[in-house]
């Protein structure tokens, strides 16, 4: 048997379903069982957040990769990466939402909208929601050149989502701090086009005057 | 952890305690790591015997306590206690200690003395936190934390020196700690070395670092949000995983201001928050 390259995205695959969905699984067990600590909602809130971020880091790490090494078939695990950052998000939300303000409904607004750190996380969730969306095959298409412009939002949501990790803690911001510098460091992989992104940003709206 | 001898709290057994478990090991105490687990990790082979306990500054009998004075100079009796923490979670503590109100009697204050200045051991080597600011959540050690001398003579002012009737484990303040149960835990320090009484209000770890999030008073106030997050509910950590319906309001004072909202009358409580 031929060892192909779809073979190589196919093993790639499990690997990042078993390293990202195992951990979940695992969380959640424990946690419904309260054997996760004292307070299992906080340390379900702080895993999947934390998960999501890295993710997210992973997710924007492999173009690079791809492109220094010449491995172009790791950009077809790069959706799967990105659904799963998405998901994580989506959990960590979820986790704040119904374990934390127990679906207390009007909290919840009052704190999105009061607390620039979740204002800022807000954006980025519904951000990731576009994404992920537009991820299936038949809208990607239909979207034409538009979806790139749409998915370059997965640097901004980077940055919102460092700093809301940074604005989140008391005082222990040497792991905030860290993740900034990781997240500008795969930004500045990709210095040329974010420069065009945010020239043509201010081109448009040099026009529209 | 030893054995106490102590009188029960007969007043408050409707209040349903954190599980022991839970109490030891999940701790605000950055001296040993200032994730919620670090601190029972880290701490086990902390000293506490020999300990001294200097209490001084503006008093006619300065005294220094050690390790056995501490449970043996007074009588010592249970309170149960509710424990709220500044970050919006609570618990249910059964404390064991006496009143600070009896220790600074002993040392008379004189008329000077109008705030109390409580510090914790400095010991990097014994408190990892203290030395490594990965750890030790990049505050300045040691910590210091301060009563308006009214506040430090309230019956409800408690030095513990134990829970769930044994001393205390190190990570939840032995040998001998403060409990104010009407402020935010910040306020109740721990592993204390130091009680001095002074003339001006001192200058206190967590609001030194960020005035705006945390004041001096920090007396318990659902009325008053922390800049970042709302104060107004809690959550009480007892028993139960993921699913315990556990979000409870906040009280004023944290339900104790039939005591102490006395001592406050005549401030704004949103100034002095």
């Amino acid at each position: 048997m031929v060892f192909t390259t779809s073979h190589k995205v196919l093993l790639l695959k499990v690997v990042i379903h078993l390293a990202a969905f195992l951990p979940l699984l695992n969380l959640y067990y424990l946690a419904f069982n309260d054997q996760l600590g004292a307070d299992p909602v906080q340390e379900v809130i702080h895993f999947t957040g934390i998960g999501a971020f890295n993710l997210l880091l992973v997710t924007l790490t492999v173009s690079p990769i791809a492109k220094r090494f010449k491995q172009g078939y790791l950009l077809q695990v790069r959706r799967l990466l990105g659904l799963y950052t998405f998901s994580y998000a989506f959990m960590h939300l979820l986790n704040f939402l119904v374990f934390d303000l127990q679906l207390a409904w009007s909290l919840f607004f009052n704190e999105v909208v009061k607390r620039p750190y979740i204002t800022i996380g807000m954006i980025a969730f519904v951000l990731l929601t576009a994404l992920a969306i537009t991820s299936l095959d038949r809208i990607k298409r239909k979207m034409g050149k538009s979806w790139q412009s749409l998915h370059n939002y997965s640097y901004f949501i980077a940055i919102l989502v460092s700093v809301h990790f940074y604005w989140s803690v008391k005082s222990e911001i040497i792991s905030p701090l860290f993740y900034m510098v990781l997240t500008v460091a795969l930004l500045a992989f990709r210095y040329k086009k974010i420069k065009t992104l945010i020239l043509s940003i201010f081109v448009k709206n040099i026009r529209s005057k | 952890t030893t054995p106490l001898k102590f009188t029960s709290d007969k007043d408050n057994l409707s209040l349903i305690k954190t599980p022991e478990q839970k109490v030891i090991s999940h701790n605000n105490f950055y001296e040993f790591g200032a994730k919620k687990n670090q601190p029972a990790e880290l701490s086990q082979n902390f000293k506490v015997n020999p300990w001294q306990l200097t209490i001084s500054g503006e008093c006619d009998n300065p005294i220094t306590l050690d390790y056995d004075d501490l449970t043996t100079l007074f009588a010592l009796e249970e309170r149960i206690y509710r424990l709220r923490c500044v970050e919006a979670w609570s618990m249910v503590v059964p404390w064991i200690g006496f009143s600070l109100a009896d220790l600074l009697k002993k040392v008379a204050p004189n008329s000077s003395a109008k705030y109390v200045l409580f510090e914790t051991l400095h010991d990097p080597e014994q408190m990892p936190g203290q030395s490594d600011r990965r750890l030790g959540g990049g505050i300045a050690y040691p910590y210091v934390e301060g009563l308006r001398i009214d506040e430090a003579m309230n019956p409800l002012t408690l030095m513990s020196v134990g829970l769930y009737g044994k001393t205390l484990p190190p990570q939840n303040g032995a040998p001998i700690r403060l409990v104010v149960p009407w402020k935010y835990g910040f306020k109740s320090i721990k592993s204390i070395v130091s009680i001095k009484l002074v003339r001006e209000k001192p200058q206190t770890t967590w609001n030194k670092l960020a005035a705006n999030e945390y004041g001096f008073y920090a007396n318990v106030n659902p009325a008053h949000d922390h800049p970042r997050w709302s104060q107004a509910s809690e959550r009480r950590i007892t028993s139960g995983g993921l699913f315990a319906r556990n979000r409870i309001e906040t009280l004023p004072f944290n339900g104790y201001g039939e005591q102490v909202a006395h001592m406050y009358k005549n401030m704004n409580l949103s100034k002095y928050y």
